[in-house]
């Protein structure tokens, strides 16, 4: 391992965990924003209540996002710094906004949403969690842009002087189609989880909200823990369950538009994450394949459907697609000699795994739609471990949907665009800071320990949190029971640290 | 004024920012062990920058960006010469953020007391190491004529450096200090007040040595008017915590953290980072910076977007402006170490 490899692993550690943990905070983010608007509207306290369970939840994760987030600006420079030579005329515009237009927007706000409950107006403070909202949503849509050059430059042009890439319009950098289709498609990937998210924790504690109803001999306990799950799980339960169905639809939608692009754009990206050795006329979706996988020629097709591939590249099931070989030999000769493949192994099988892992919340949704359908409140232990054990899921689909991307990339890190300025363009091995290996090996192991050591942490508080419930504490909104002030005690903080 | 002049000044407004307002959170922190000897009194602490901390703290990534945007080659030079500082920078804000995020989830003296110690190290670390990493700046490293860092990180370790760091942190450390005792009332304020009382002497001999040292060596002749008001507003501050007039001492270490950042940026302008090897590799503002369409449309958006942010903090800042007291800490609502 040089300290090229060893630079890659770390970006990649460092992006597949901060990219579990974002997809939560910008779906979480609207959805909470909609319990609470549910209160402000309908006045009932058990929208309050799992506004605030939920926040919690929000907020945990925020906090490792954020602090993750740091160490993704900073190794564009610290790691890649020939690439941030190369594009920073280009990439760097995209980054500052997102400082400039989101992070303000969501740090601030959430500042003021996490400590204004009971001190801002009602309104003004329903207005703190949607700008939080809006502001992920939009950092989301920066990034995007950014890492969409990276996929298909565009709006820019290629300075011989400079050796480097530089912009010519950012409202064609902004409205890159890669970016346009990306986009969506990652909110999309966010709302299913947070609706997973929701409707795994609210599915399980409804289902234990009626056991415990069961369970208990007074009847007034009982009463009180049925109508915990009827009108307080059920409904935000089959919220998230909605907003997993809408969202799943528009991953789809919006994943076949990006997968079309794709074919334009890197056709050896959708070459090797099909296995497709040699150009072909009508070619076949593969579902199972065995051999070494990293040489095309000695894989065995085991189950394909005849024809998708084709179809889902550009409508047509007869349409001939570029395999790898030829792609190989079209790159030697356009880019000089090299290995133009990435990884077919990883390429195959994250792509399969990201659309594969979907089937959890897919799952989840069916079933627990059809579990309280017309009134019903499931008690089922089974469905309760179920809405659990859906909850990962999608973090893994988000996962390895950008293993898959940014993999199949390689050995790029700026793609050419086959319709664009040919020399904005850069591998890998071009893009790395010149650092002595054992350096990046020991950010390496620094950064995995740290971000090993924070994960357990994590996971420990969202389990506890979940396993907790909703607070006692939170029962009523502040400002409900009105204390008489005393003259000259200032009144306690309605949240504190 | 051109714009790559424009962007210098901006860049160096967003660090202007990031010191002031991340600098008295820097402050809270490193406070703790002293004036926070019980759990009430650091929750006290904590909650005067509860609120703002996190949109404080972008301020940097803002910087960052804008370094990236505006100056390509000084931002891969600068990160990827400086590697190890801005790692222990990097895992020092890290372990903080999810600290003070993390502190009031659990109820457990245990858990409280790590968290505690990511909030220390996270204030400490950062606070010594942003002065080491400016001062070098400053001073210049070892840059070749492929714009690369050549020294190691002990290069950086240099006289002139340490007492950067030492700098930065005594200053924000008294700039912390004063802001409790401004936010707070009650024992935390007393304690606050006594404590930068006690700190500003020392604070105006360290900052002071540092900034007189700064303008000797790398300074021109109109930085030492921000040498001036930086001293003025050190020696003002001495007066006004001994009379405890904490308002007035906090726009005095706001003054003076200006200062100090603008007499590193004046110094330094309009190189962005000299070279110690040969004065034709130096990163300049000319040499390092982006196209003029880039430096245009950023500009665009920092002159519509800037006034905004300022303002949503501002406002923000009005909304929790009154001071806090042990007496209005709620009891804790995080949960029980344990299930059960």
């Amino acid at each position: 391992m040089d300290a090229l490899d060893v630079s890659r692993w770390q970006f990649g550690i460092t992006t597949v965990y901060h990219f579990i943990l974002v997809p939560l905070t910008i779906g979480l983010a609207p959805l909470i924003a909609i319990m609470q608007t549910m209160w402000v509207i309908t006045k009932k306290d058990h929208w309050y209540r799992l506004t605030k369970f939920f926040g919690k939840f929000f907020l945990i994760n925020f906090a490792l996002g954020v602090a993750t987030g740091i160490v993704q600006e900073f190794q564009f420079g610290m790691n890649w710094s020939e690439y941030s030579r190369f594009v920073g005329d280009v990439f760097g515009a995209p980054l500052a906004l997102e400082g400039l237009v989101a992070f303000f927007l969501e740090s601030t706000f959430l500042g003021l949403w996490i400590f204004g409950w009971g001190r801002l107006p009602k309104l003004v403070h329903l207005a703190t969690i949607w700008l939080v909202a809006i502001g992920v949503n939009a950092s989301a849509f920066f990034i995007i842009a950014a890492n969409s050059f990276m996929q298909h430059p565009v709006g820019a042009r290629y300075n011989a002087e400079r050796g480097r890439a530089e912009l010519t319009s950012i409202w064609e950098l902004l409205t890159n189609n890669t970016a346009l289709a990306a986009f969506p498609h990652v909110v999309a990937g966010a709302l299913l989880t947070a609706g997973t998210f929701v409707a795994g924790i609210g599915g399980w504690s409804m289902v234990r909200s009626m056991r415990r109803a069961k369970e208990a001999t007074d009847p007034a306990v009982s009463g009180e823990h049925e109508n915990t799950a009827r009108t307080m799980f059920r409904p935000v339960t089959i919220l998230a369950l909605w907003v997993m169905v809408a969202s799943g639809v528009g991953l789809a939608i919006t994943g076949d538009i990006q997968a079309k692009l794709m074919f334009e754009q890197q056709p050896m990206k959708m070459a090797s994450a099909e296995s497709l050795c040699h150009t072909e006329t009508g070619a076949d979706f593969s579902i199972l394949t065995v051999g070494t996988q990293n040489n095309c020629e000695n894989i065995t097709q085991l189950i394909s459907i005849p024809g998708l591939t084709s179809f889902l590249a550009n409508g047509d099931p007869n349409s001939t697609l570029q395999g790898v070989t030829e792609l190989q030999a079209q790159y030697e000769e356009q880019f000089g000699p090299g290995n133009y493949k990435p990884n077919l192994f990883v390429t195959y099988w994250t792509f399969r795994a990201m659309i594969g892992w979907a089937a959890g919340s897919a799952i989840l949704a069916v079933v627990g739609l059809w579990m309280t359908r017309g009134g019903r409140v499931p008690d089922k232990k089974w469905f309760g471990w179920l809405s659990l054990l859906a909850i990962p899921t999608p973090f893994l689909g988000n996962s390895a949907g950008w293993v898959f991307t940014e993999m199949g990339r390689q050995p790029w890190v700026v793609h050419p665009n086959p319709t664009g300025v040919d020399q904005i363009r850069l591998t890998v091995d071009q893009g790395v800071s010149d650092h002595p290996t054992g350096l990046v090996v020991f950010s390496l192991i620094v950064f995995t320990l740290l971000y090993a050591a924070l994960g357990v942490v994590w996971f420990m508080l969202i389990r506890r949190y979940a396993i907790a419930g909703p607070s006692d504490h939170d029962k009523h909104p502040p400002g409900d029971e009105e204390e008489p002030e005393e003259p000259g005690e200032p009144k306690q903080l309605s949240f504190a640290y | 004024m051109g714009l790559q002049e424009f962007w210098f000044i901006l860049i160096a407004v967003l660090f202007v920012g990031y010191f002031v307002l991340e600098g008295f959170d820097f402050g809270v922190g490193m406070l703790f062990p002293v004036l926070g000897r019980t759990d009430t009194r650091r929750r006290v602490m904590l909650n005067t920058i509860g609120p703002v901390w996190d949109g404080n703290e972008v301020w940097l990534i803002t910087a960052g960006g804008a370094l990236f945007a505006a100056f390509p080659d000084w931002y891969a030079t600068l990160f990827s010469g400086f590697y190890l500082p801005l790692l222990l920078i990097l895992v020092a804000l890290i372990l903080r953020i999810c600290a003070i995020e993390w502190r009031g989830k659990i109820d457990d003296p245990t858990w409280r007391a790590r968290c505690d110690i990511g909030i220390m190290i996270g204030s400490w670390v950062p606070a010594v190491l942003w002065g080491v990493a400016f001062a070098n700046i400053v001073r210049g490293v070892a840059i070749d004529e492929n714009k690369k860092v050549v020294s190691g990180f002990f290069d950086l370790l240099n006289p002139y450096a340490l007492l950067g760091g030492a700098t930065t942190a005594i200053v924000f450390a008294l700039h912390g200090a004063v802001f409790l005792a401004l936010k707070t009332s009650g024992e935390v304020r007393e304690d606050a007040v006594k404590l930068a009382a006690r700190l500003s002497i020392p604070t105006v001999v360290v900052a002071g040595a540092f900034v007189l040292w700064t303008q000797l060596s790398f300074g021109k002749g109109w930085t030492w008017i921000l040498v001036a008001v930086a001293a003025a507003a050190l020696v003002g501050v001495v007066a006004l915590t001994a009379a405890a007039r904490e308002g007035w001492a906090f726009v005095l270490t706001t003054v003076a953290v200006v200062a100090t950042v603008a007499l590193l940026f004046g110094s330094l302008y309009p190189n962005l980072m000299p070279s110690t090897i040969d004065e034709a590799y130096n990163l300049t503002i000319y040499n390092a910076s982006s196209s003029p369409y880039t430096l245009k449309v950023m500009t665009w958006a920092a002159v519509f977007m800037t006034p905004v942010v300022i303002g949503y903090q501002a406002w923000t800042y009005w909304v929790f402006r009154q001071r806090i007291s042990t007496k209005q800490i709620p009891p804790s609502i995080g949960l029980p170490l344990k299930t059960r």
